[in-house]
């Protein structure tokens, strides 16, 4: 049932509707059972997501998050289900429709969706559980105490008395709601789903073809799409002929449309319409276009490492400065200095980029696989002249995200072609479309300068970042360009006196956006890496060295929200190295090396454990990781993501990098983008150190650490340093 | 465009598409067989895979013109109630995570166990080395397969 205004009406009646409770997180939590006016409050809505226990003691829990394979839909409805007291088939979870004015924070993405919403569902499971047990009281006119909920029923303790939440719930839905703020939560001995392992609710429609993603969508009489885009970033058509294109079978429709400038950033050029992909992709293929490559044919990843290494070698925006760097430095004649570089990185989601889109008489219906189903709903409008009041949006599942599936730009062009074609279309970006087109991983440079003095402890720590920002592409009013780009590397958790961080933002026709842990995948490989550097140079062990430099906690400026509490780090870096068997001998040629790190409010400690052959053939042995992300949901979602965010993070260590020419990508397909395949992926352990705390995030922190871990243990292995990504060891 | 015939999954289905389509796209597009799933249109990241007369291939490398007089099965139509071995092993193993490529990844490892229903690690690497996961769910591939092979050793 999608969430409309019938379930208002529905829910304000107080006879056989149940009740509907609303979720809010921003703020003081407060719960409301809302009725038909209040809903129609003036955007946005305070309400992240509802709860409706039908009348047949059903719940059904309406979430505004995307589900992306991070199984989300399980991890939400396991604190309601737990603190509710029912079975969790007893709660069905249905995707929210787009409405900004019945929920707020639909986006999915910075690792946010348990971390906001654990406590608020428990809260929320916990008023429906005591609304029952008091309307159980009262119908049996026995004390409160005596009462207990399971399994989705109230029982008296003294009597066989038991009556279930759906014969009590319209009673129930004429009490007044307890105060949630204090309404009373379970304890941790008496969970019996957060913290164990539960199967999630949607694998089962994907193993026989049924899940529909976004590409699976279909409407009748619908068509498809494809977009010829300039390869150069910036370009557009300067002529082009149509002819052999429209003569062909099935072609509906091939005509231009324009690029869109800031906040949607696409790259325009000529779609073609046809009555199934295939014609459609053939007949782009009989476009002859002649085009304006425009100003970025002049950039190539050389012209662009050039200006990264020199805006990283000259002094730049202060943002960490303890003690005196300079003078530290220049008090010493031994100091070392290490130059990191990163490429670009695509997204590449399994599935590609598709959109469809159906107009009609003053409105539009939209499905779309997206992380922002308000964002599309808002640029779809705008690009069709719509009060986003017009758009219908249906999240549909989705073939990956890491990111990609944030931006509004595939919606935009979608609205393009609606404007002109009459019937639903589908657009598909084929994957070459989706490699050549996408908004990359800031490609980043990096100058680590740093002392350690004769007792072996670390004096100086100084890093120069550039990197191609993401704000100055997306927000350059609102944001600075260093927002995205300069976390895990200002937070540096080490305790040396002189320590220094500065940034340059360096100009490309490159788009960039948030890829999966956006600037920790650069700022975890360098902080990591170098800290490594320094322990060799003061000849101490990676571990004992970063140890003696954790338990002092952070030196200089007072923590704030974003600094890792030193003491978790510690932990997580004694598991992993405990669990590793690390100092254990191992043969020639193989080494260990570890690397831990903060982000998404998780930590992480990992050990790779490699070899490297004479002929220097790199193998990855094990990886072992040890994870704190504070309060354990689901045991199981959390070594799925860690396997998942190691593997990302693997084939952007060992293989993948976007590189351009005459301003375009140059690699097309996973035949030159190709991903780490099964051959290639080495065992990985998780071991949960959960410390208690808040929940901590989970579908990016595993990932940053790991480039740095196999850089020491290549390292450790041959004492080649490597610096730059992918990692190519020199014969 | 010509009426071809297609025998998928136990049916015969008369559609109208030009000779040179990929069975990808008559399935998906033309079938409405949306199980089967589109990833790269190369033949390198498996999504697409489907069994012609049992063996696995790549269905966006396979045009409709060659399918004619063959059997196609695809995730559809595996099983009756996801009963095969490999999909049971799926759910016992939480395999999918956003589950795109499953599909492909279930009709092949399908393919190799019907040939060899005890693979070694080596057996399962090369037979499954052409299908991408980029959620990078390899290790829960392998765990799944070995699971329903050991089915298979209890049945034997
Ligand atoms: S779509 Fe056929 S192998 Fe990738
Ligand atoms: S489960 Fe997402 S690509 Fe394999």
């Amino acid at each position: 049932m999608p969430l409309s205004r019938r379930a208002f009406v529905v829910a304000a009646s107080t006879s056989g509707a149940g009740i509907l409770i609303g979720v809010r997180v921003s703020g003081l939590l407060r719960l409301a059972r809302e009725n038909e006016q209040s809903a129609h409050k003036p955007v946005p809505s305070p309400f992240v997501a509802w709860v409706h226990v039908k009348p047949t003691g059903e719940i059904s829990l309406i979430v505004a998050k995307s589900e992306m394979g991070q199984g989300i839909r399980t991890g939400l409805a396991i604190p309601l289900a737990e603190e509710a007291e029912v079975s969790l088939n007893q709660v069905s979870v249905e995707q929210a429709e787009t409405r900004p004015d019945i929920y707020t924070h639909m986006g999915t993405g910075g690792s946010h969706s348990t971390r906001q919403n654990y406590m608020p569902y428990r809260r929320v499971g916990a008023t429906v559980r005591e609304l029952m047990i008091t309307a159980a009281a009262v119908k049996w006119n026995v004390p409160r105490e005596q009462c207990f909920a399971r399994e989705g029923a109230v029982l008296h303790r003294s009597s066989t008395k038991k009556a279930s939440y759906g014969e009590l719930v319209e009673a129930a839905s004429k009490l007044p709601l307890p105060n949630p703020a204090r309404v009373p939560l379970k304890k941790e001995s008496e969970f019996r789903l957060i913290g164990h392992e539960i199967p999630r609710v949607d694998i089962p429609a994907k193993i026989n073809g049924r899940a529909q993603f976004g590409l699976d969508v279909r409407v009748q009489d619908m068509l498809f799409a494809v977009i010829a885009r300039c390869p150069t970033f910036g370009g557009k058509p300067a002529k082009f002929d149509a002819g052999k294109a429209k003569a062909m079978a099935g072609v509906r429709g091939v005509f231009e449309i324009p690029a869109l400038g800031a906040g949607k950033f696409t790259a325009g050029g000529i779609a073609v319409v046809a009555d199934s992909t295939w014609q459609a992709m053939q007949a782009r293929r009989a476009l002859e276009i002649n085009w304006d490559h425009g100003s970025a044919i002049s950039e190539s990843s050389e012209t662009l490492s050039e200006m990264l290494k020199s805006a990283a070698s000259k002094s730049g925006k202060r943002l960490r400065n303890d003690g005196d760097v300079d003078a530290a430095l220049s008090a010493t004649t031994k100091h070392i200095e290490a130059v990191y570089e990163l490429p670009f990185q695509a997204h590449a989601t399994m599935e590609p980029m598709n959109i469809t889109i159906h107009r009609r008489e003053g409105g539009c219906e939209v499905w779309v696989p997206t992380q922002s189903p308000d964002w599309v709903q808002r640029v779809v409008a705008d690009t069709m002249g719509l009060d986003a009041k017009k758009v219908v949006v249906h999240t549909t599942f989705m073939g990956g995200g890491f990111g990609r599936r944030y931006m509004p730009d595939y919606p935009a062009e979608a609205a393009q072609i609606a404007k002109e074609i009459d019937r639903p279309v589908q657009l598909l970006w084929t994957r070459e479309d989706d490699m050549t087109h996408d908004f990359y991983r800031p490609a980043s440079c990096h100058r680590l300068q740093g002392t350690v003095d004769e007792h072996g402890r670390a004096i100086v720590w100084s890093h120069t970042l550039a990197s191609t920002s993401i704000n100055g592409l997306w927000h350059p009013e609102q944001n600075k360009p260093e927002d995205s780009e300069i976390g895990g590397a200002k937070q540096m958790p080490y305790a040396i006196p002189n320590v220094r961080l500065e940034f340059n933002d360096v100009p490309t026709a490159v788009p960039r956006a948030w890829w999966r842990s956006v600037e920790h995948s650069f700022n975890g490989f360098v902080v990591e890496s170098f800290i490594d550097e320094l322990a060799a140079e003061a000849h101490r062990d990676p571990v004992e060295f970063r140890r003696s430099l954790l338990v002092g906690g952070k030196s200089g400026n007072p923590a704030d929200e974003d600094d890792p509490n030193p003491q978790r780090l510690l932990k997580v870096l004694n598991v992993a190295a405990e669990k590793s068997g690390w100092g254990k001998p191992l043969p020639k040629g193989w080494g260990r090396g570890i690397a831990v790190y903060f982000s998404f409010g998780s930590y992480f400690g990992e050990v790779a454990e490699v070899s490297v052959s004479q002929e220097k053939a790199l193998q990855i042995h094990r990886i072992v990781a040890a994870v704190d992300c504070g309060t354990v949901v689901n045991p199981e979602g959390v070594r799925a993501q860690t396997e998942s965010a190691i593997i990302y993070g693997l084939s952007a260590a060992l293989k993948n990098a976007i590189t351009f020419k005459r301003g375009a990508v140059e690699q097309s397909n996973f035949t030159d983008y190709d991903p780490i395949r099964i051959n290639e992926a080495p065992p990985i352990e998780v071991h949960l150190a959960p410390s208690g705390d808040d929940c901590g995030g989970m579908g990016e922190p595993a990932l940053p650490p790991l480039a740095p871990a196999i850089a020491n243990a290549i390292y450790a292995a041959t004492g080649q340093r490597l610096r730059k990504l992918p990692f190519q060891l020199s014969v | 465009m010509a009426p071809i015939k297609l025998h998928v999954n136990g049916k015969i289905n008369t559609i109208d598409v030009g000779l040179d389509t990929p069975l990808l796209w008559a399935l998906r597009d033309a079938l409405g067989l949306t199980g089967t799933k589109y990833g790269c249109g190369m033949g390198v990241c498996g999504a697409c895979t489907v069994h012609l007369d049992g063996q696995a291939v790549r269905s966006c490398q396979t045009r409709v013109s060659a399918a004619g007089d063959k059997k196609i099965t695809t995730i559809e139509g595996l099983s009756d109630n996801a009963a095969h071995p490999l999909q049971i092993a799926w759910i016992a193993e939480q395999v999918p995570q956003c589950g795109y490529c499953q599909s492909g990844q279930i009709m092949q490892a399908a393919a190799l166990l019907a040939r060899t229903p005890h693979p070694t690690d080596d057996e399962i690497n090369d037979a499954m080395a052409g299908n991408l996961c980029r959620c990078g769910m390899y290790q829960r591939i392998r765990l799944g397969i070995r699971r329903a092979a050991k089915g298979a050793n209890h049945a034997a």
